[in-house]
């Protein structure tokens, strides 16, 4: 089994466009696959498939609920709270979780030495799993609209994604912090989409820097060719990072997947491109079963 | 009066309109709050004045010499961030939310916190005023409160220069960023596209938008590119009483101007997508 996900810096540059087709490619090869979206924060790829849901399971989050009752006032719970979700105002007995800070961290719970906090159960998301052809192939995690972090949300969709597919493809959500590296850890390589243009360069250097932090394979796709200039190409040569395939601008392409159509469909090459470039990362990179 | 453009999807063209409207009047302050991949630099070039660390929050680490291996720490972390690997306790440093919990249970005091300093915000000067930005060091958690830094300085620079307009280049996404971007803000103008993600993106953006009691603005972006999908984002946008700003087409011009560090509007001011943009922002500032 080899896990690949599709990543950029900047938002639209074609992430989705690519790990859908590339889903599709692999589907249409005869080769197991499984498309999880852990852009939770605007997951679209389920827009471009025939699909059913078949289950949902609701990702959330503890937070503490003081009783006013048992409460002293001491303070020490605020005192331990490191996100200021605790408000409190001893001289007039006034103690208020404010949910939207609490992180869940359960620190609040262990400082009370009254036993004046329980927790309850806050949703911060869904985790939908939604059949194509009979299958089980497609993951989305769905936050929850202004809950603070989409990780908790996107990592128990990696979770559920351990299945017996030989090739799991994650949508990654934009960005190079915390929701990406979640997403890139989970992977055996990275897939960058990139533009050739002055935003999309700055933001792919950025994720480069990150994915050799973590020390994880990675290779570079160029959507959109010919726009734009050529600094990315002598980016690439210059730090010998692998040009994995050329996508080049097709206003065509732009209008097929605006209706929501799989565009490897019409335009086969892309089929054919897409499979041959998968196989040429299995044969280099796969296989190393990468634990999470 | 304060402006923040924002979309649910990112590559709408939040950057591009934002520079756009930052070169169509005299003198303002143009705050990048897109702190995860901010771009608005590579077109205007500020001139540094100012250079702010910023505190992102901390991460903890084990002192070996005093760790006697007794797991405590383990059982109270809920962020799954520590494990034993090798037989040795080991906290995963992407995984830490810096809650110090572990610090505070560990009966040997062998966990010590240590802060995120590798963040950044910027200010200083451009050609049309004043600029504001932010740069969250990779991997760190997408905070909404560099956002916050960022706005907040740009609100001073405004007052201490006279300067009455406020452009706020807004993150992607619908979480805590946005949302310290358009928290007080007098106008919110959403860019979409004419694709269903973008359909879909644009309408989870209403909702929090809503949940602010602002009305926002619509642009639709390359409209060009499917016309009868434009058609649908209007009709979903006239249903629910929010108003169309304006129609962008999809041109290389606008692709052309970036590679040339300008704005459309100071590339080619005469063009139809150049004049279509100052009607929208009219359109914004007096209704």
């Amino acid at each position: 089994m080899m896990k690949i996900a599709i990543a950029s810096g900047k938002g639209g540059t074609g992430k989705t466009f690519v790990a859908t087709n590339i889903f599709y490619s692999l589907c249409k090869n005869n080769r197991s696959a499984m498309l999880v979206d852990c852009d939770a924060e605007a997951p679209n790829a389920i827009a471009f498939f025939d699909v059913n849901l078949v289950n949902s399971d609701d990702v959330s989050q503890r937070v503490p609920v003081i009783s006013s009752n048992a409460c002293t006032y001491c303070g020490k719970c605020h005192d331990w709270c490191n996100y200021n979700a605790i408000f409190i105002l001893p001289p007039v007995k006034v103690i208020q979780v404010i949910e939207d800070l609490c992180h869940g961290c359960g620190a609040c719970v262990v400082a009370c030495q009254y036993d004046a906090i329980t927790e309850k159960l806050v949703s911060l998301g869904k985790v939908n799993s939604y059949l194509l052809n009979g299958v089980v192939s497609l993951i989305e995690a769905r936050m929850n609209i202004g809950v603070m972090s989409p990780v908790s949300v996107i990592k128990a969709a990696l979770k559920k994604a351990d299945t017996m597919a030989d090739f799991i493809i994650l949508d990654s959500p934009p960005g190079t912090s915390c929701p990406f590296i979640q997403t890139a850890l989970a992977a055996d390589f990275v897939i960058l989409v990139t533009e050739p243009t002055p935003f999309s360069f700055s933001d792919l250097k950025q994720s480069v820097e990150t994915l050799k932090k973590i020390n994880k394979p990675f290779g570079v796709i160029v959507n959109k060719a010919g726009l734009g200039n050529a600094d990315i190409y002598f980016y690439l040569e210059k730090e010998k990072i692998q040009l994995l395939h050329e996508i080049l601008f097709d206003i065509e392409i732009a209008e097929l997947y605006s209706t929501g159509k799989i565009v490897a469909e019409t335009k086969q090459y892309l089929e054919i491109e897409f499979y041959n470039m998968i196989k040429k990362i299995m044969r280099q990179y796969g296989n190393s079963d990468n634990q999470r | 009066m304060e402006i923040a453009i924002i979309s649910g999807k990112g590559g709408t063209g939040k950057s591009i309109i934002s520079a756009a409207f930052a070169t169509l009047i005299e003198n303002v302050v143009l705050a990048d709050c897109d702190v995860d991949a901010a771009n608005l630099y590579l077109i205007f070039n500020p001139v540094h004045e100012e250079e702010k660390i910023y505190i992102g929050g901390h991460k903890a680490v084990i002192d070996y010499d005093k760790c006697s291996m007794c797991g405590l720490c383990i059982s109270y972390c809920r962020f799954e961030a520590i494990t034993t690997v090798n037989n040795k306790i080991t906290i995963s440093e992407t995984s830490c939310d810096g809650c110090f919990l572990c610090t505070r249970i560990c009966p040997e005091n062998a966990i010590n916190m240590i802060q995120n300093d590798k963040s950044r915000m910027f200010s200083g000067s451009f050609r049309n005023g004043k600029m504001v930005y932010g740069r969250l060091a990779p991997g760190e958690e997408n905070s909404g409160k560099l956002v916050n830094m960022v706005r907040e300085k740009a609100k001073q620079v405004a007052k201490e220069n006279g300067i009455k307009m406020i452009i706020l280049d807004g993150p992607p996404g619908i979480g805590c960023p946005v949302i310290s971007t358009i928290t007080g803000v007098d106008k919110v103008v959403i860019v979409t596209e004419p694709s269903v993600s973008g359909l879909h993106d644009m309408k989870r953006t209403v909702e929090i938008v809503k949940k602010f009691n602002l009305n926002p603005w619509i642009i639709i972006n390359k409209f060009n590119l499917n016309n009868e999908m434009s058609r649908q984002i209007e009709n979903w946008c006239k249903k629910h009483k929010i108003s169309v700003a304006g129609y962008l087409p999809f041109t290389s011009q606008i692709v052309n101007a970036m590679v040339q560090q300008m704005s459309i509007i100071e590339y080619n001011k005469n063009s139809e997508i150049s004049k279509t943009l100052g009607t929208i922002y009219n359109t914004i500032i007096h209704e």
